[in-house]
């Protein structure tokens, strides 16, 4: 019988020929990745009596989260991580300015396919844009990985997504991404690995394809799956850090439910507050004011994004009393950017530019919303206190509409601007 | 068998969907740091009778998505603290599966044996065998395999990778 990814990957990094849903097997992931947080991992590791980290070439950390430091005790939090860095021998560290976690490690060739990624962040099934297995995992595991170099998952069950057709102009993969999460609801994908495939998957860039496994972990996916095609080879040309084996599900893999979407019937979609499910055509929230809008992130904060933005922006100027907040998600995509004339462009239209990270997207800094105050923002999530304080409103959209709704001081669609 | 195996306690039976701030509410997540304290406000906002009458080996049956919502550990520590033997439901959120699975509090997924058993009734739920015996009959459910039984030994995951690491 055939083999879902889920499956193969698994059976793989567990060293035995076959694994069954429901079964719970110890694997090796071949990139463990922490962020702001491997300061209060290094705690519980120490408990664990932890001394020396194993196969430290296997861990990538990334200062993103709260970076460059807002407070002294967020730089206080990244010296301990800098200094167990440098007495581990850890090679794969990425310091403040660097960008966002998940991006980095696309760029620096470290997410590859046919390989694990185990993460302590919910958002690393991102790495299934470049047709790896990744998999969110909480602080005390991370350390025991640390120190041990494995750690146990269930065999997940398998949902597969076709995507037939087109986009149309205007709609963009964060709108298709929306549309699925609308309609499969937050527990969609309860601890099941979702696969897409498709003609409208194969479609998409690769910029466009990071949207969909970025944003399954809003239905509770373990980890989300895109085959990675010729885009992802050409891509990884001189850039992957070692050989891979792309590993594919068979043709007749058993999964545990097939969906099937038309990409011509999507819309320009909203999230509106307070959850991630709660999607609403653009169409039906028009006119909304909004006080702040946020581009970035790693949903939304790559090279096209940035672009979509500016095409938007070009010889415009933010609504008088909106501010528009943009953070490319990495320094590669900041340099990009303003080689292109992007940046320039924001500028021009009053648009404020920051250094490459997380940003304001779970409230740290850079940009945090006041009570009673509206944001529209190209992130992930928009649950209640999000951006820091509980009486303020996120709306989630493409990074177009997000360009545009500042430009308007409401939420609209750009090609509604004057 | 090992006796530690065998779990035998009356059933608190629950619906779908319940999330961790009713099995462990927000408003206590930075007040109550004790883990001795938390079986007090288990469960509070669900069955006020829970926390006053809960016994040792005592196990929950639920629906589906169990633990969902927030990834707060102390709604997984206060069942434990509480003296709670076993979860048995058709689904849990999957951040609360593993952090149960982390603190050595069993949990199973078997949907056929939560539709068949009642509120109240004693159940023996045998680990190593992977059998659920109720009044109507006997479920099973994939033994938990060595690496997770060896973490429920241990005492959870903080202990087991010690253990590993000293041998």
């Amino acid at each position: 019988m055939g083999q879902t990814f889920a499956e193969k990957i698994l059976a793989k990094k567990a060293g035995v020929k076959e694994v069954h849903p429901g079964e719970i097997v110890e694997v090796k992931p071949d990139v463990a990745l922490s962020h702001d947080n491997s300061a209060a991992i290094y705690e519980i590791f120490k408990r664990m009596g932890g001394k020396e980290v194993y196969n430290p070439g296997m861990h990538a950390i990334f200062l993103d989260h709260a970076a460059p430091a807002p407070t002294t005790k967020h730089a206080e939090n990244h010296r301990t991580i800098r200094q167990f860095v440098r007495n581990q021998g850890i090679p794969h560290f990425y310091d403040v300015g660097r960008g966002i976690c998940h991006q980095v490690l696309v760029e620096e060739g470290l997410a590859l396919p046919g390989e694990l990624v185990l993460g302590s962040d919910s958002h690393t099934p991102h790495a299934g844009v470049m047709g790896a297995f990744g998999a969110g995992i909480g602080r005390s595991e991370m350390a025991s990985i640390w120190a041990l170099g494995t750690l146990w998952l269930r065999v997940p069950e398998s949902l597969k997504i076709v995507v037939k057709g087109q986009l149309k102009e205007g709609v963009t993969s964060k709108d298709l991404a929306l549309h699925v999460i609308g309609d499969l609801g937050a527990d969609g994908a309860l601890y099941m690995s979702v696969e897409w495939h498709g003609d409208g998957i194969d479609a998409l860039n690769l910029a466009e394809r990071a949207v969909l496994p970025n944003m399954t972990a809003e239905m509770g996916a373990k980890n989300s799956y895109v085959s990675p095609n010729q885009k992802v080879f050409d891509y990884l040309e001189g850039r992957a850090r070692r050989p891979y084996e792309p590993i594919l599900p068979d043709p007749d893999a058993q999964y545990a439910t097939v969906k099937e979407y038309e990409a011509a019937t999507v819309e320009p979609m909203i999230a509106c507050p307070h959850t991630v499910d709660n999607v609403k055509p653009l169409s039906q929230v028009a006119g909304t004011h909004i006080d702040q809008a946020f581009i970035g992130t790693c949903t939304n904060g790559r090279l096209e994004d940035l672009a979509m933005a500016s095409k938007v922006l070009f010889d415009r100027r933010l609504a008088q009393g909106t501010r528009l907040i943009i953070i490319p998600a990495s320094s590669q995509i900041y340099k990009e950017a303003l080689m292109a004339g992007y940046i320039e462009i924001f500028l021009n239209a009053g648009a404020v530019v920051e250094s490459p990270g997380c940003g304001p997207c779970m409230g740290n800094h850079m940009g945090v919303p006041a009570v009673n105050e509206v944001t529209i923002s190209s992130a992930n999530r928009n649950f209640r206190g999000r951006m820091g304080t509980k009486e303020s409103e996120i709306y989630l959209a493409n990074p177009a509409v997000v360009a545009a709704s500042a430009v308007a001081g409401e939420i609209i669609h750009p090609k509604d601007l004057l | 068998m090992n006796t530690k195996h065998v779990i035998k306690g009356r059933v608190w039976k629950y619906g779908d969907n319940v999330n961790t701030d009713v099995i462990f509410p927000g408003k206590y997540t930075y007040t109550v740091s004790d883990p001795a304290e938390m079986p007090k406000y288990a469960l509070e906002d669900l069955d006020p009778n829970f926390a006053e009458n809960v016994q040792t080996n005592d196990i929950i049956v639920a629906g589906t998505n169990w633990g969902c919502g927030s990834s707060r550990e102390q709604a997984v520590t206060c069942l434990k603290e509480s003296g709670l033997g076993a979860l048995v439901a058709k689904s849990f959120a999957r951040i609360y599966y593993r952090n149960c699975l982390n603190a050595a509090l069993p949990v199973l997924i078997s949907p056929e044996a939560v539709d068949d058993i009642q509120d109240g009734e004693i159940i023996e739920i045998r680990l190593e065998k992977g059998e659920i015996h109720c009044k109507a009959g006997i479920f099973t459910f994939p033994p938990l395999p060595e690496t997770v039984m060896e973490i429920f030994e241990a005492g959870g995951l903080i202990p087991y990778t010690r253990q590993r690491l000293q041998s």
